[in-house]
């Protein structure tokens, strides 16, 4: 249609039209993500001018395709000619805010408070405002939605009759009788407090906050504890008591959960915005309420907030208030009956001990500690284990170790691989604090038991596990008491066993050296080329590449490459495709000496 | 035999964890189910809260009710408000007397409505409402299975039954008692009171959602003024669940609801039904949990389309527009309801989007999920479709030509083939003419392309061929 009076620079919006209609979702999306380049082909006039009007008019697609073109549109403005023309980009997102599926309409909302920026002032209040203003007072609750996002942008730069009108508009959304728009306001309440006049947050946002609250529904009175957060932030203190926190302590005590869990969930930030007088006379009981709560949803929210609270009370009193208030209900909590809730306070209860020090640790939380790692619930143990370094800050790894081993050795053996693993991750931390005797005596067996564990990830994470121990321990001790275990496993009926003494053998001869990797190790590998088992094959192939570097040129030459040539020609494809890999990449560490090379890079060919 | 299978299952579980480490789906649920097995798998919001002060909450027995006697109302609201104490449920042991006491008592109140004559007075209702909205309004309790799966798992039951039960029953014998006065009534069951009602169709006890669609079905009836307030808020329930949060149990029980409230509608059809069609019910289409509320979303479009039957074009453009783009289940779901549309579609509008239409029929006639090729090809056995096929032979016939020939060629499914020679066959005694031509141009188009039968086959897994 655009093409038809044979102007060729019209060719592209042609292509754009043409692929726009196309019936194949895919080319209508691609032609959209093309579309700054059409613009661009079409300069800034006939972009004007022919391009959006078509995007206005004749848009009726798919979520997708719209979804597409909301995000394009934010990025138009210089494509239309800059902040003089941005104003044109907002037919077409007006009528995108306005579309059913939310996600197209986010993005369009997106855009348009990007190109809000963009606006000059006089544009603002000549185009940008009256849009709001239609998308407030629309037919459908979509538009109204929408516009909830679109006042803060404007509302700065506005002047103040303009501002007035605004203002109302949102007071009107906030009581709006469809649900879905009280929720998107209520969401926004407290962007659009902070852009306002003080006195305005103390005369209209207050009364809005108020009333939101106290909605019918619990999905819009949950939005507006968000929303306290920020209105908390804004006014000075002495206004706290009489504005927020009447409405603070009936959410707190609000009779539905999610309600409840919203300010449970909330806490820290609203103790940051109360401040710390508030927090004594009122948060403390709402949180130990909360922790107390009869819903465990709201027990587990409030459990997961037990450290970041604590570490923010005053710090004048805030060890007496831990004792006295806070720490009788943790101790509730770590017999809860609900296995998320004990987790949740699994996982923050060990950062207790620094803000308690070393005494009140280990008189009132290592026993909690203790009974936590023996919880029945696997997630449970798993969270104190790996928040163990933090005690150990505070009461040293001899008392931790004595206190809390005979726990590890017991989860060392769990029946979840998961506890498992994370207890061998702790193990490098640990080794290097009680040091090697007392390694050797309590925790050596277990680690070189890791190596025959059933399940892969266990086998793997033990194999780091020796690497890292050798670091700290040194290559003596590992020719004494790690390698001939490790290598008597090449042994093993079981061939899973045999490839993990090879996985050893890729972690440690780098940390062992030459003379460990080629007098002892070396040797069972080249032995275990032979094996039946083409995995425990094409494993030695992978290993030889890995302890290559490591190995002198000589001993690569005269044992290392004779092995590999019979794996080249093994019988099974994988084994001969592994072997040859090997044999390539020996080229690199070797790669200085030229003839050496080429002597490979030849043998390559020949097969 | 819920523990004996548990048991097994665990033991299953247990070796499957040695062989891999890793537990199949299926096994993990029902150990979950054990493990909440063992301690309850019912759920409730109604507890004592830890901690208070204690109340003392045993009842004692009153005098039976008679209605001949007098002071019997006076006994009656003793009565309601002696139901006004709620128990905590999930300790089976405390109150154990007391409970029995509100159980007999609730049974005595549910008879005491049922039978008499004469026994609803005017100073009643506050005291019977307010025992209503004691025991059954409450915020429901969170889910014990944050992905609940309302077609694999069980789900969590109301503790508290053995009396919410009764009191249910209560209130739908107070609505359907001869003396019931909604003038009167309308003050305690208003807009609020509706309110609540929906909210608790989000339960996932399906014994509830049940007696809640009954008693919003009688109070959809009987009070004038809440018709357009209930369904506006059904509506928002639809938008937030399409658009917001996906979740909620009880979409199949209010579009049931529903269906019976658009079959009354009057004609012409107001501006503000069309919207809710074209707005709320075509998008609910697009759920993820359709299956559970298909059966009753399709017959509310359909009664829709029945009092006006100018609706159908845009109705079947959207549901064109919303097709499960990759969900199979869904789209042998919605073939299966346009079939039901096309039962009742008059022939002018089957003319108006014939094309489109049978654009899709054609692509699922080729789907290689055989259940939605089969879903497609069975369209083929209704007469009254057929007949109209027959009359707009001339455009259809064009449109399926070419999927059902290649699919009788190249389909993987034998049973799929079978009926595609079927439809085929018939098509070909329709026109046979344009039969021909087709064929040929067909050939033709195949020759001119070298061999895209290998290329353009759409199973290339396919064993035979």
């Amino acid at each position: 249609m655009a093409g038809a009076d044979g102007d060729d620079s019209l060719y592209p919006i042609a292509v754009l039209i043409d692929e726009l209609r196309n019936e194949d979702v895919q080319l209508r999306l691609n032609s959209i993500k093309k579309l700054s380049t059409i613009a661009l082909a079409l300069g800034v006039e006939r972009t004007r001018t022919e391009l959006l009007p078509f995007l206005t008019d004749t848009i009726y697609d798919e979520d997708e395709v719209l979804l597409a073109l909301a995000e394009q549109l934010g990025n138009f403005t210089m494509l239309v000619g800059g902040p003089e023309y941005v104003h044109c980009l907002l037919p077409p997102l007006e009528s995108l805010a306005t579309v059913e599926e939310t996600v197209v309409r986010d993005k369009a909302v997106e855009s348009l408070r990007k190109i809000s920026q963009e606006h000059s002032p006089v544009d603002l209040e000549v185009h940008f405002e009256p849009l709001v203003k239609r998308l407030a007072s629309g037919d459908w609750f979509t538009s109204r939605t929408s516009a909830c996002g679109l006042f803060s942008v404007c509302y700065p730069r506005v002047s103040s009759t303009v501002k007035a009108e605004i203002r109302q508009h949102f007071r009107t959304l906030c009581s709006d009788d469809t649900p879905m728009v009280r929720r998107a306001a209520a969401s926004k309440l407290g962007e659009f407090a902070k852009v306002l006049e003080l006195d305005y947050v103390k005369s209209d946002i207050i009364s809005l906050f108020t009333a939101l609250a106290s909605d019918e529904q619990d999905s819009v009175r949950l939005l507006a504890v968000e929303a306290c957060v920020s209105i908390a932030t804004l006014l000075p203190q002495e206004d706290l008591e009489t504005l927020v926190m009447p409405t603070l302590r009936q959410a707190a005590e609000d009779k539905s959960w999610r309600v409840r869990y919203m300010v449970a969930d909330k806490f820290s930030e609203l103790q940051k915005a109360v401040g710390p007088e508030i927090t004594k006379n009122d948060l403390v009981p709402a949180f130990q309420n909360l922790l107390k709560d009869c819903e465990a949803e709201v027990r587990a929210a409030a459990a997961n907030k037990v450290k970041e609270f604590c570490e923010n009370l005053p710090e004048d009193n805030r060890e007496q208030i831990i004792m006295t208030h806070i720490l009788p209900c943790v101790k509730e909590l770590v017999s809860d009956t609900n296995q998320h809730v004990k987790s949740a306070l699994a996982s923050v209860i060990m950062g207790l001990s620094t803000i308690l020090g070393k005494d009140n640790t280990i008189e009132h939380l290592l026993p909690l500690f203790l009974a936590q790692l023996k919880d029945e619930c696997p997630e449970v143990r798993l969270n104190i284990i790996s928040n163990l370094d933090c005690v150990n800050e505070v009461i040293g790894i001899r008392q931790l170790s004595q206190s809390l081993l005979p726990a590890i050795v017991e989860l060392a053996e769990d029946a979840k691989w998961r506890v498992r693993l994370a207890i061998i991750e702790y193990m490098p931390l640990l080794a290097g604090q009680l040091g090697v005797e007392f390694f050797d005596e309590k925790l050596n067996t277990l680690c070189m038991a890791w190596l025959i564990d059933h399940v892969y990830a266990i086998r793997e994470a033990a194999t780091c596990n020796l690497m890292k121990l050798v670091e700290k321990f040194g290559a003596d001790w590992a020719q004494n008491t790690i390698v001939p275990k490790v290598l008597g496993m090449a042994n093993d009926p079981n061939y899973l066993h045999r490839m993990t003494t090879l996985f050893c053998i890729n972690a440690l001869s780098d940390v062992c050296g030459r003379d460990i990797t080629t007098k002892q190790m070396l040797p069972v590998v080249l032995k275990m080329s032979e094996d039946q088992v083409a995995n425990v094959r094409f494993n030695v192939a992978k290993s030889l590449q890995k302890i290559g570097p490591v190995l002198e040129k000589i001993t690569l030459q005269n044992q290392v490459k004779p092995v590999l040539d019979k794996l080249a020609t093994d019988k099974d494809m994988d084994v001969k495709y592994f072997a040859h890999e090997a044999l390539s990449g020996e080229c690199l560490p070797v790669s200085v000496n030229l003839p050496c090379c080429c002597k490979w890079a030849l043998f390559q060919t020949a097969n | 035999m819920a523990a004996k299978d548990g048991s097994k299952m665990s033991a299953a579980a247990i070796a499957a964890e040695k062989v891999d480490g890793f537990t199949r789906k299926s096994v993990r649920k029902a150990q979950q189910r054990q493990r909440r097995s063992l301690s309850s798998s019912q759920g409730s919001s109604q507890f004592r809260t830890h901690g208070a002060v204690p109340v003392d909450l045993s009842l004692s027995p009153l005098p039976q009710l008679m209605p001949e006697c007098v002071n019997q109302q006076e006994l009656f609201t003793q009565k309601l408000q002696q139901c006004c104490v709620l128990f905590d449920f999930f300790d089976s042991v405390t109150d154990l007397k007391s409970k029995e006491v509100k159980r007999a008592t609730l049974n005595e109140l549910v008879d005491y409505v049922s039978t008499n004559r004469g026994v609803l007075v005017e100073a009643a209702y506050p005291d019977i409402t307010n025992m209503i909205i004691t025991n059954i309004f409450r915020t429901l309790p969170p889910s014990d299975n944050p992905d609940f799966d309302p077609e694999e798992d069980e789900p969590t039951l109301e503790a508290s039954w053995p009396h919410m039960q009764l009191v249910y029953e209560f209130l739908l014998r107070f609505l359907e008692n001869p003396d019931f006065q909604p003038s009167i009534a309308k003050r305690y069951i208003d807009q609020r009171f509706v309110l609540q009602l929906l909210e608790l169709f989000d339960t996932e006890d399906p014994r509830e959602r049940d007696f809640l669609k009954t008693i919003l079905h009688r109070i959809y009836g009987k009070f004038l003024g809440l018709r357009a307030f209930i369904r506006k808020q059904i509506n928002n329930i639809f938008l937030r669940f399409i658009y917001e949060s996906e979740h909620f149990n009880g979409v199949a029980e209010l579009l049931e609801i529903l269906g019976s409230i658009i079959n009354g509608f009057a004609l012409p059809l107001k501006a503000e039904h069309k919207q809710f069609l074209m707005k709320v019910l075509l998008p609910l289409h697009t759920a993820k949990a359709l299956v559970l509320f298909h059966a009753q979303l399709a017959y509310c479009i359909v009664q829709f389309l029945e009092k006006d039957p100018t609706l159908t074009e845009p109705v079947i453009r959207g549901l064109l527009k919303f097709w499960p783009k990759t969900c199979s289940q869904k789209e042998v779901m919605f073939l299966g309801e346009m079939e039901e549309i096309l039962d009742v579609i008059e022939p002018t509008q089957f003319k108006k989007i014939q094309e489109p239409l049978f654009k899709q029929i054609s692509k699922c006639v080729t789907n290689p999920h055989f259940q939605v090729a089969e879903r497609a090809l069975y369209l083929w056995n209704n007469e009254y479709i057929l007949s109209l096929i027959e009359e707009n032979i001339d455009k259809i016939l064009p449109l399926m030509f070419g999927s059902l020939y290649r699919i009788s060629k190249e389909h993987w499914n034998p049973t799929i083939v079978a009926l595609v020679y079927n439809v085929l066959k018939t098509l070909m005694e329709m026109n046979g003419s344009l039969f021909d031509d087709l064929t040929a141009s067909y050939k033709n188009d195949r020759q001119r392309c070298g061999t895209p039968s290998r290329l353009n086959n759409p199973y290339p897994h396919t064993l035979s061929s």
